[in-house]
This record gives structure tokens, sequence and C-alpha cells, in this order.
């Protein structure tokens, strides 16, 4: 009974816009993000922070990358990870090779690096769409893998393939310990999940979805396609490209072009599936769920086994838990093509209802 | 001269097996408009069907023979496949009719997981050898045109005579069968096809059982060549830029199409490579297949592509 | 009534279309005067639709020109023509179905709304004001149109009288000059087609539109069109007043199916 919208009337259009129009929700928000600054460093311990939250914050941060561009622009990409791997590898180049070059604006110049190779692996879909496009991103993803391996200069020449940074240091904040990762990482999600639900919910977002659900109509009304589809390309691989730099220089610290190959496109896009195309929130769901799934699988499966007297090997762990996703992209995509989020909004919807069933 | 043949020729060889996998791309996008992406998961499976089997059967049955453990594995792989395909149609396709083309792309990429995932649960994952008694030894050829002749493996020579056959016995299939000329129609307009009869839903079964039988062939190919291993999932990846090239919708497209790449990779791969720094072939398909997205969508062979208000 | 015919605003000249080998429109010239109802009829499959495809630049025709107030048009593409000011809505509802009603019509303001992407993202003063500012015209149409109980709901789940609603709302946010319908009426019931006919005489009538409409139903044409123009296969059979197409004897036969 507690959540109720009477009496929550409307007096402006602005305040019928808000992000979040129910008092109720906005509270919960705040009270989640305050938590998550505060309480989560209070709770949790190292191992949890480098193993599951500052994943969980960095790949959601890429699945809304991915959303923005797959869920909202309806323009597919299984290159994700190429973008991923640009906006590292820039942000590496840039921190090495200028002097001074503070921690942030590597990780930004490394965005806009990644947003301007979209744009030109996003001309194809100006002319293609669908599968076809499928395959010019997946041209992307294959080009840049080969291109950090074997263009030495991307790598600064080391002699490993692999690349390294350290002292990561922010205005004077020196991001060493797992707790300051978290939060660093926890900033940055935060003003960028705010800055693309302004876009979905403006008139970018609105040409992106026009664009997605019936093109042809939506030039007919004065949409140019090239931009709405070009701009959807730049952003999602912006985000997606800081995401990528988040991955090498906070969570991995030194990484090879491996950390970044198709199967990390194939992950994004399965948390954007499962979690909700088309919704911020969704993005979230997504990453948290297949990011828990096999930790948990990892525990209950040999669990399981045991108590039919048989021992799960790990190899056998992994292969389920390949089942398990694409069982579950296919449930999705057949039963809830909304994914995760759908099914939290519909549980919303029924608790505002609630007791009241029509 | 003689190596630049050597290449030529073992890039054909190559390219035929591509051919292979885009045929199974083509069949199922041919006649249910979807591009299966699980293409390299079926042959992976299929591979892994056979590869045990034939190692199980004669423990089971006591047969030593190795030709009739064969046989009897490629039956079984077989039939695997036909389940594969019954069951996809069942609980996938049927609910996803009408669906654009990225959410279906975005299904099969599920069923190449789930496939990936079961098939490795129940056959193991280590590297198993197909053996079918192809010959392994390396023969001169042409030794009275060049000096010293050119080397080919007999292996890849049979292998491109099977997969010729095959082609061969598809097209015969597609173009004399009524199945064929039901699978056609379906092809050009399942409404229509529907509105005369045609049962949709058994077409679909079958020609994801003909891609499933086409999977596993590939499979043995590659197989017997590489071993059975998790890396033939990705040869559908390298046999994707094919389609492109030849056009989706083309059977003789994706022949061509992937001798094409097939010989271009190996080209490009030791002419060009070195100026790079090798390891280009992942890619130079790709780059062409993105050439031709660009400036002739449709591939060599395929239909244009026509969108009506 | 308030509203006067003015000068010819839309002059389409020598218009031919061909699809591959197939002729759908063969040398149509017709005009039309601002501020009037102008209605294209003609049988199943004689070259309407194509016709509003070549206006508002979907389908380039091969020969003719389209003069739209005296600048020429050889090319004609959809966003110049919505640029210039024509707006049109779809015989099979073309909305954006996973967008709510408000959503939908408020692209139609795209072109008016200047706001850049960093403005927008971070919503500053301008973009947020350009928001709000959009919403109240939209509003006003979502009142004309009589939708303000299904403004949040997703056009999907729609009755299909409404979508058409919906789809002439998102059209009469561009402001167009020119309106284009593709059939407005079709597959509603009488109630719902009168509606309709109300909303356009509206339109006409208190913005000044310029409307061009294909309609089936003769009665509701006849009503309210101020000219028509009669198609054939692909050719223009007839084009005058109401009365005057109704007593052309070519039109008659081809409506009535006797010798061609």
């Amino acid at each position: 009974m507690i959540y109720r919208e009477n009496g929550q009337f409307k007096t402006t259009y602005k305040t019928d816009q808000q992000i979040f129009p129910i008092l109720q929700d906005r509270w919960a928000v705040l009270v989640l993000i305050a938590f998550a600054f505060v309480g989560i460093p209070l709770l949790v311990d190292e191992y949890m922070f480098r193993a599951i939250l500052i994943p969980f914050l960095i790949l959601s941060l890429a699945a809304l990358g991915v959303n923005l561009l797959v869920g909202y622009c309806g323009q597919i990409t299984l290159g994700a990870g190429a973008f991923m791997a640009i906006g590292a590898y820039a942000a590496y180049n840039f921190a090495i090779r200028i002097d001074g070059m503070p921690l942030l604006g590597a990780l930004l110049l490394g965005g806009f690096t990644s947003a301007l190779v979209g744009i030109i692996f996003g001309v194809p879909s100006l002319r293609v769409r669908g599968l076809y496009l499928a395959i010019a991103t997946l041209a992307a993803q294959f080009f840049w893998d080969w291109a950090f391996l074997r263009i030495k200069w991307f790598t600064n020449y080391s002699t490993s393939g692999s690349v390294s940074v350290s002292n990561l240091e922010v205005f004077g904040w020196s991001l060493d310990g797992a707790v300051d990762k978290y939060l660093f990482c926890l900033i940055l999600l935060v003003v960028f999940a705010l800055l693309a639900k302004n876009m979905v919910r403006g008139a970018i977002g609105r040409q992106w979805m026009a664009i997605r659900d019936m093109d042809v109509a939506a030039e007919v009304i004065g949409i140019r396609p090239m931009y709405a589809k070009l701009s959807a390309f730049a952003v999602s691989s912006f985000i997606v490209g800081v995401a990528g730099a988040l991955w090498g220089f906070v969570h991995l610290g030194s990484w090879e072009p491996a950390a970044f190959s198709i199967d990390r496109s194939f992950q994004l896009l399965f948390m954007v599936i499962i979690g909700g195309l088309g919704s911020i929130m969704g993005s979230f769901f997504g990453a948290a769920f297949i990011i828990v799934l096999p930790i948990f699988l990892n525990q209950f499966l040999p669990w399981l086994g045991g108590l039919a007297g048989l021992s799960i090997s790990v190899a056998t762990v992994s292969h389920i838990e390949f089942m398990i996703f694409g069982a579950l992209i296919v449930f999705f995509l057949i039963v809830e093509p909304h994914g995760l989020a759908r099914l939290w909004s519909t549980g919303k919807e029924k608790l505002r209802l609630w007791p009241f069933p029509h | 001269m003689a190596f630049f043949l050597e290449t030529l020729i073992g890039g054909l060889m190559a390219g035929m097996l591509y051919s292979l996998v885009a045929l199974g791309f083509v069949l199922i996008f041919k006649a249910s408009g979807v591009f299966n992406f699980a293409q390299g998961a079926m042959v992976l499976f299929a591979a892994l069907a056979m590869a045990r089997f034939s190692e199980w059967i004669p423990g089971w049955l006591g047969v030593a023979n190795p030709i009739i453990a064969n046989i009897l594995a490629f039956i079984i792989a077989a039939l695997i496949m036909f389940v594969v395909a019954w069951l996809i149609e069942r609980l996938v396709l049927r609910h996803l009719v009408n669906q654009e083309g990225a959410t279906l792309l975005m299904a099969t990429l599920g069923i190449a997981y789930f496939l990936e995932g079961v098939g490795q649960t129940i056959f193991g994952s280590d590297i198993y050898k197909i053996d079918v008694g192809m010959p392994k030894d390396p023969v001169l050829m042409l030794e009275s045109v060049f000096e010293g002749g050119i080397l080919i493996n007999k292996e890849d020579f049979y292998a491109a005579l099977i997969a010729a056959a095959l082609v061969a016995a598809l097209a015969l299939f597609f173009q004399k069968t009524g199945t064929g000329r039901a699978l056609r129609a379906v092809a050009d307009d399942h409404q229509a096809a529907q509105s005369i009869g045609i049962p949709l839903n058994r077409i679909w079964v079958i020609v994801w059982c003909v891609a499933g039988i086409v999977a596993l062939v590939a499979g043995i190919i590659w197989g017997s060549k590489l071993g059975v291993q998790f890396s033939l999932a990705t040869v559908a990846l390298r046999a994707l830029p094919v389609v492109i090239l030849g056009g989706l919708t083309s059977v003789p497209g994706a022949i061509v199409g992937g001798l094409i790449i097939g010989v271009g990779e190996k080209l490009s791969e030791v002419y060009l490579g070195p100026l790079v720094g090798g390891g280009i072939e992942i890619w130079f398909a790709y780059m062409l297949a993105l050439v031709f997205l660009l400036f002739r969508p449709q591939g060599l062979f395929g239909e244009k592509i026509i969108d009506r208000v | 009534m308030a509203r006067e015919i003015g000068d010819i605003i839309l002059d389409l000249k020598g218009v031919s279309l061909s699809f591959g080998g197939v002729k759908a429109l063969t040398d149509i010239s017709f005009d039309v005067r601002e501020h009037e109802i102008r209605a294209i009829i003609g049988p199943n499959g004689a070259g309407k639709s194509s016709m509003l495809n070549v206006i508002n630049g979907v389908y380039r025709p091969q020969e003719g020109e389209i003069v739209l107030r005296g600048e020429h048009f050889s090319k004609m593409n959809p966003y110049k023509a919505a640029c210039a000011g024509i707006a049109r809505t779809f015989q099979n509802i073309a909305l954006f179905k996973g967008m709510s009603v408000l959503d939908n019509i408020m692209t139609g303001r795209t072109l008016k709304m200047k706001a850049n992407l960093l403005q927008q993202a971070f919503r500053l003063g301008a973009a947020e004001r350009e928001e709000l500012a959009h919403r109240a015209k939209v509003e006003e149409i979502i009142d004309f149109l009589e939708i303000q109980h299904i403004r949040k709901t997703p056009v999907g789940r729609l009755p299909y009288g409404l979508q058409k609603r919906v789809d002439l709302g998102r059209a009469l946010a561009m402001e167009p000059q020119i309106l284009l319908l593709d059939e407005p009426m079709a597959g509603m019931n009488v109630e719902e087609k009168q509606d309709m006919s109300r909303f356009i005489l509206d339109v006409n009538d208190q913005f000044g539109t310029t409307i061009v409409l294909i309609e089936h139903d003769m009665g509701v044409v006849m009503d309210i069109s101020d000219r028509v123009v009669v198609l054939d296969y692909g050719k223009k059979i007839g084009d005058g007043t109401p009365d005057e197409v109704r007593a052309n004897p070519e039109v008659i036969s081809a409506y009535l199916g006797a010798s061609h």
C-alpha cells in the first residue's frame, strides 16, 4: 500500500517529464545510489570488489553503450568488444605519449577515438541493415583484433604484446585500493547513465527510436537517417570506448587484445538482450545477471553434482553455462524481448494497482 | 609460378570447405529467411557426434571394422542432426515467425551457444580424431609442366571432390524433386507457399535437416584434417563473408564466393601478409565483404533487395 | 467557410514512374492550390499511393518535375520534402510502435528542435526549455485530436482508429503547409470516418493547411474535397470539381468496369 502515487499531481510539463515521475521511485533510486556510495564500501571485502563489483560497473557501462545502439537505434552490433579495445588502446597511447596526461583525460580521449572509429564503421548502416550490418560490425571486430596484436605501435613495441598502466590518479585521488577503483567507476557509471537517459528521453533519443521502429516514416517527418544512425554509433562507441579504457586501466591494469575478443562482443549483446533492449535500467540488470550467473553456477553445480554423487568438472560447468546462456537468449527473444527490465516494470505496474488486479 | 599455383590450389581447396559451410547458410536463409549463426556450432556438434560414436561403437558392438563403425556413426550423427533440426523448428523458429532479421539472428546466436554447450557436455571437449580413411600423403602433379611440379595434398583433393559431389546432389535435389520445388516456393514467398498447401513447418524441418547433413559432411572433412575441437565452431565466422560475397540467396554464389575467399585469403596472406605483419587472412575476407556491403549488398549472385513502403 | 483558395502551391509536371519494366505512373500533371482539399481517386492499383510517394520524395520519378511554391525539384527526397513543409500519413499506419503517443507526436517536431547533442545530454537550459516549449505545442495537437487519455500509451497497444489519429497528429506536429493523407479512413467504421472527416476539415479550416488525400469512400471524397484527380492504370483520366468528375464518362467507365 506504500507504493501509491495518489495526490502526486503534475502541474507543469517539467515535472511530468522527470526521469522518475513517481515520488517513491525517486526516493528509492536516491537511497540505492547513496547505499552504493556509502554502504557498500563499508560492507564488502576486497574479493567482492575485484571479482564482482568493479567488473559489474564497467560492463554495465559498456552494455549501456551497446543498448543505445542496438536497443534504441535498432542497429545490431557484434563488434562492441573491438570498440572497448579501441577505447583502451587509445587511452593507453594518449597516456604514455603525452606527458602529464591526466587519467580522466586519457579515458575520455579513448572514448572520443572510439566514437570516431564508430562513425566510420557505422557508415555501412546507411546502406544495409539487420544481419548485413552485423557482418560489417564483425569486420570491425576482426580487423581491430588483428591490428592491436600485429601493429606494434599500438602497444608501444612491448615485447610480450601486453600493455600495462600503473599509478592511477584522478585530481590527486590515487586509485590504489579496490574501494577507490570501485568508487571511481561508480561515479563514471552514474554520470554516463544520467547523460544517456537524458539523450534517450530527448529529441535525439526519439530520432533513434523512430529510425529503429520505422525508418521510412522517420525520414518523411524530417529525421535524417544519416545523422540519427551515425550519432547513435558515435555515442554508443564513445561510451563503450570509455568502458573499455576503464576495463584496461582500472580493472585489469595490464592487458592483451584477447581481453576484448569477439566473445566479449557477444557477452555484451547478451547482456542487452537479457537485460532489456531499449532500457537503460535493463543494461544494469543484464550485466549483473551475466556476471553473477557463472559465479553462482560454479558454486551450485558441483554442490548439486555432489548430492547426486557425481563430480562436475570446471569445464563441464562452463559448458553448462554456455547452454544456459544460449537457452536464455532464445527464451527472452521469444517470450520477453524487453528482457528483465520489462519483467521489473510489469511487477511495478502490478504493485501500483495492488491489491486490485485491474 | 609453381609456388603461385600451389598457393592458388591450396586456396581453392580451403575455399571448397568454406563453400560447404556457406551452403548451409544459404539453404536456411532461402527457405526461412533466417541467417543461421549456429551453422558453425552445428558443424562442431555433428563432428563431435561423428567422432565420438565412431570411437564408442566398436566397444559397444564388438565390431572392429572401422568402415562399419564409421558408417554407423555417420547414420547416428545424421539422425541426431535431424532431431536437432526438428527441435529448433519446434522450440525456436515456430515462435519467431515474422520477426525481424536481427531478432532471428540473435536467436540463432543463442542456439549456437546452446549447441556448443550441449555438444561439449555430452561428447567432451578434448580434441578428437575422425578417421574416415582419407589418404594423407601429398602427391606431385604437373611435373611435366613445371620443374619440380606442384605439391598437392591428396586429402584436400578428395575433400574437394566430396564437397563438389554434395553440391551437385543438392542442386539436383532442389531442381528435380517435389520437396525441392516446395523449398524454392517457400523461399520465394512464405505466405503464398502456405496458401497453396505447402506445410511451412515441415519444409523448415527438412531444410534445417539438410543444413545439418551439410554441416556433418563439412565437420567430417574439417575434422579429419584438423581434428574435432572447439575451433570448428569458429569456421562459421570464417565462412560468413563468403555468403555476403556470393549473395545470401544463391547456391552458386556460395560456391563461387567460397572459392574466391579461399583463394583471396591465401594469396593475400602469402603476398600481402609479410608487408603488414601477417595474420591478415582473418580480416581480409571481412574487409572484402565490407566493400561488397557498401557497393553491392546483394552480392555477386543474390537477388536485389527492394524495400517497398 | 473561413478559408480562401489561393494560388497554385504545388504543381506536378509530366511525372512518369516505373519499377523495372512496370509503369506505375505515366505522364501525370496536375496542380494543387493553396488551402484547398485535393483528392486523388482511382481503382486499386491506379497509382495513387505512388503519386503521394513521388510528391514527398520516397520514390524518384524517371521523368517530370515537382514545382513547389515556384521552386523546381527534379530530385525530391523525403528530407527535403519535410523541410519544404510537406507532411504525410500512411496507408498502413507507419507509427513508431515502441514509443508512446506523446513521443510519436513529438518526433514530428524534429525539424524545429535545434539543441545539439551535448546540450541534450546534459539537458542544459536551452535543451530543457526547447523540450518543454515543443511539449506544449504537442499537447495542443493532442487536445485538438481528443486523445488526451492515451498520451502515455505505447501506440502498439491502441486500436486501429486511434492509431490513425495519432498518425495524423504526428504529421500535424510538423505544422505542414501541405498535408498528404494516404487513405485516412480506410478500414474505419462510419463513426470513425465521421470523426476523421471532421478533423481533416478542421485542420484545413483552422490552420489553412493544404490537403492532398487519397480515399476510397466516394461519399467522403465528394463531400469534403474541392477538386478531384482521377487516376486509372497510372494515367490521369479526369480532373475537376467533384461534380465535373462525377459526370466524366471515362471516370464512370473506369469505376463501373465498362470497356477500356
